[in-house]
């Protein structure tokens, strides 16, 4: 006031007026003069500026953002799993017409027979011939009767689980591999045996070497036969067919299913051992039965994201790979003699933790949401209830404050004792005990939200009670109150009109600098996990993620940019509430 | 004097019964606890008795069985004979427990506590005296940003430069993987080292609040008559500040930092939970999270105590090292 005074009073216009003039001096009033000396302080101007800027990015910016608080992404990714495991069978299989006489010795004897390419062995006193009867396909005799066969090629039955009689097999297996019409007399020199033990030492090539020896094609044939006094048919492809219908097949690879709960279909089998044969290292397969699984997985897939809708442009890709094609590599191991099939299918899930972006600039969460826009929602929280609290706090504590300081005495006495309890009851244990018991309790996010701003209001009133008392205090000796007192102006408003205004400075003050506390509080509870809960996004429980010390090594934009923001927030809220005192007590400014 | 501070002892008596009282009624009010979360457990267990009947024999032998007011007579009848309990969750005395964990805490404190005083008191002289100056907006903006510094954040951020990038310091825990191994030195220094972080994190944190303080009141001393006199007289400036300015300033410092030493037994439960640190604020942390209400009740109860004492301790300071005070 002085300063405007001295420098007014020199200028040209304003001599006209006389120096008892009131006009002479350029008035301000009490609120502008707080206000200009607040701008004047650049560190002040500073803070108030950082808070415009959060607001702006927490109200306006959730209303600008394309995306949702909770809004999941999903990205596709090709997953390549171990699906199938195929084997081609090297091993003799052995099956006993008169199990007594084919025992599994007897079986060794066959093997070796095979090996030194005779005809005929003795095991036991028993007298054993063998015909070849196909390619690695033979048959054993003893006294004139047929006790087993040894074969490479399996027959199976094609529900998997009925058990082929001897009979069937081995009408199949004459049938399909049979000598009477193509005998090869070259064969049997190059029995199955020898050439087994040369193709692991075949170069790597997966594909290429697979075959070349076990021409099936040329040695297969169809015909009739038959069994158990049932005719069956075979045809090219090793399938056995009763009436038309098939009932086994015949083929040299053993095709398993990885995964227990996949039965692998026979046309899945054929076509996979086709693709082998040809060498080929990758096919794909449309199933019928697998799209039903597949719709089912997508469908729960989107019933996590509880109806909220997904990314546009993620959706039509998301329809393609639903459909039942998927695409096959297939890798042969030379040494096992096997090949393993991995299924590449396109999965959906959260796009977690994506790196910066042009979709989303500060990357994705832990559940595929936009880090910005759960930033700007969690400011909006974060502010919101650091508000609310404040509110709560104020209120309590000045109606307390204010009885108290005017009217002394007994409940001066009284209600500080209470300020006392309060003051003394450890909030944050407490807090941490409440919401501990809330989460036991499950209680719904939005509720929980209300509650911790209540608790948190009603745990922190006992500090502005004491301020407002203590101000009252020395307020209430002044002329001015007993000016009121001389009006006869009732007790509510004394307090209220003319008490409480002249303590709002520092009641002002306060509040702000005590909005920075709360919010590192509720944003410290967020982070324990006792705070705001999902769906609610708050600077604190975004941060919550950094816990996992992946998160932390790995990726920065989850915490820095909400951790940054939190502080800088609490700094500017401090900032403020420091200038404004030096604003409203030009005293301690000098 | 002596029946001034009767009289405050007195008051903080019957203030800490209602303390005890509200937070022992907010303990039992509590839909879930400890208790049903065994006793769920132990009916689960083949051949064992209804998840009521378990209920029934747990709370008696946890005195839950009574009314709250009965449960709380009897609690305070036990605390007033040195008998606190069991903890449920550490499943040892209470006291046990807290005997354990409390020193570290205690120690931890104090470290930080006379780091924070050396650090905190130039400072704040030199912004004081230098006020307006680069100086001073430099250390009051730090001092701010520690204040605003949100614990979990700086503690996060020290761990990924300190612990993750540079490798100094283990993440969490206070003993090393090979402690066992080391002789009495090595596992003191081994303690020491994983303390290193939690200390420097407390005290950035805490650091600025006695800053501030000092600069304000060193501000209000330097603008004190006495102070004009003595440069009036012709003294140096060093003179004017560190003898006679400085000396007025201790007044409330030295109240306020012999008002946060009972504070020190109470623990950084937030920084020692983000550390790991098993002192007396991980430690009721943890048994807060598991509805452990013996020893949630004794510490909550333990922290008003130490606020009331440090209350006290202030006031009564007060009036030792400022003769002008008179205490009636």
């Amino acid at each position: 006031m002085d300063e405007k005074k001295t420098n007014t009073a020199p200028q040209g216009e304003e001599q006209q007026y006389s120096l008892s003039d009131d006009r002479r001096v350029k008035v301000l009033s009490p609120g502008m003069l707080v206000m200009k000396r607040f701008i004047r302080n650049r560190l002040a101007v500073t803070g108030l500026s950082i808070l415009v800027f959060m607001f702006v990015f927490s109200f306006i910016g959730g209303l600008v953002s394309p995306y949702g608080q909770d809004e999941f992404f999903y990205r596709d990714e090709p997953i390549s799993r171990e699906f199938a495991a195929v084997v081609e069978n090297s091993e003799f299989r052995y099956a006993a017409n008169d199990s007594s006489k084919f025992s599994s010795a007897v079986q060794a004897q066959v093997m070796l027979a095979i090996q030194k390419n005779s005809t005929a062995f003795t095991y036991h006193d028993v007298a054993y011939e063998m015909t070849r009867e196909g390619d690695d396909f033979y048959s054993v005799t003893s006294d004139g009767a047929l006790v087993g066969i040894a074969y490479k090629d399996i027959v199976t039955s094609s529900d998997g689980k009925t058990k082929l009689s001897f009979d069937l097999i081995y009408g199949a297996l004459k049938t399909y591999l049979g000598v009477e019409e193509h005998a090869e007399p070259t064969e049997p020199t190059e029995p199955a045996a020898p050439t087994e033990p040369t193709e692991p030492a075949e170069p790597t090539e997966p594909a290429e070497p697979v075959e070349p020896t076990e021409p099936a094609e040329p040695a297969a044939r169809s015909g009739e036969f038959e069994a158990d006094g049932v005719t069956y048919e075979v045809d090219e492809n090793g399938n056995v067919l009763q009436n038309g219908s098939e009932v086994a097949y015949i083929t040299r690879y053993v095709v398993q299913a990885v995964m227990p709960d996949v039965t692998l279909s026979r046309d899945f089998k054929e076509r996979l051992i086709e693709a082998i044969q040809n060498g080929q290292t990758e096919f794909s397969y449309t199933d019928a039965s697998l799209i039903v699984e597949e719709d089912e997985a997508a469908e729960s897939a989107e019933g996590e994201g509880s109806g909220i809708e997904t990314d546009d442009e993620s959706t039509p890709e998301g329809t393609t790979p639903v459909s039942a094609t998927a695409e096959y590599t297939i890798t042969h191991d030379p040494l096992h003699h096997n090949w393993s099939v991995r299924q590449e299918q396109v999965s959906r899930q959260y796009d977690s933790y994506s790196q910066p972006n042009s979709k989303h600039w500060l990357g994705t969460d832990k559940y595929g949401m936009d880090m910005l826009t759960r930033l700007m929602y969690g400011g909006r929280v974060s502010l919101l209830i650091g508000f609310i609290v404040v509110i709560i706090e104020t209120v309590i504590g000045v109606i307390f404050g204010g009885i108290s300081g005017y009217f002394g005495g007994w409940v001066d006495n009284l209600i500080m004792r209470i300020v006392d309890i309060f003051y003394c009851i450890p909030s944050m244990p407490i807090i941490i005990i409440l919401g501990a018991a809330m989460d036991a309790q499950r209680v719904d996010p939005t509720i929980r939200m209300v509650y911790l701003m209540l608790i948190l209001g009603f745990l922190g009133w006992a500090g502005i009670a004491r301020l407002v008392r203590g101000q009252i205090l020395s307020l209430r000796e002044q002329e001015y109150m007993t000016a009121t007192e001389a009006c006869g102006i009732s007790v509510s408003h004394r307090i209220f009109r003319h008490l409480i205004p002249n303590v709002i400075p520092q009641l002002i003050v306060n509040c702000t600098m005590g909005l920075g506390s709360v919010i590192i509080m509720e944003a410290t509870l967020s982070f324990l996990g006792l705070g705001v809960k999902f769906p609610f996004a708050s600077w604190g429980n975004i941060i919550n993620d950094v816990n996992n010390t992946h998160v932390l090594t790995n990726y920065w934009f989850i915490w820095i940019p909400a951790g940054t923001l939190l502080l800088l927030t609490v700094l500017a809220f401090n900032l403020v509430g420091d200038g404004l005192r030096d604003a409203f007590d030009p005293k301690m400014k000098r | 004097m002596r029946k001034y501070i009767l009289k405050r002892i007195l008051i903080s008596i019957v203030i800490l019964f209602f303390v005890a009282f509200i937070i022992y009624t907010l303990m039992r009010c509590l839909p879930t606890s400890y208790i049903e979360r065994m006793a769920r457990q132990k009916s689960m267990q083949p051949n064992s008795k209804s998840y009521e009947e378990w209920m029934e024999q747990l709370s008696a032998m946890y005195n839950m069985d009574k009314g709250i007011v009965v449960g709380f007579f009897t609690w305070l009848g036990n605390f007033f004979r040195g008998e606190f309990g069991d903890s449920w969750f550490f499943t040892v005395p209470v006291i046990d427990k807290f005997n354990e964990v409390v020193w570290l805490s205690f120690v931890m404190g104090l470290i930080s506590f006379a780091l924070e005083i050396v650090i905190a008191v130039p400072l704040g002289i030199v912004a004081a005296t230098k006020q307006y100056s680069k100086t001073d907006y430099t250390i009051s903006v730090i001092a701010l940003a520690g204040i605003s510094l949100p614990p979990f954040f700086f503690a996060s951020l020290l761990k990924l430069v300190f612990s993750v990038k540079l490798r100094w310091f283990d993440l969490i825990g206070l003993v090393g993987r090979n402690y066992a191994q080391l002789d009495a030195w090595g596992q003191f220094w081994d303690k020491a080292h994983h303390l290193v972080l939690p200390i420097v994190t407390l005290v950035v944190i805490s650091v600025g609040s006695l800053m501030r303080y000092t600069r304000t009141n060193m501000l209000e001393v330097l603008n004190a008559d006495y102070i004009r006199t003595a440069r009036a007289k012709g003294l140096s400036e060093r003179k004017v500040i560190y003898h006679h300015a400085f000396r007025n300033t201790l007044i409330p410092l030295v109240t306020i930092i012999g008002g946060s030493l009972p504070g020190l037994f109470s623990g950084a439960l937030i920084t020692e939970t983000l550390y790991a640190i098993p002192g007396i604020g991980y430690t009721s942390y943890q048994a807060m999270v598991q509805g452990d209400i013996p020893f949630s009740m004794f510490y909550l109860v333990f922290m008003a105590i130490l606020t009331l004492a440090g209350n006290l301790i202030a006031d009564i300071l007060y009036a030792v090292v400022d003769p002008r005070v008179r205490i009636a």
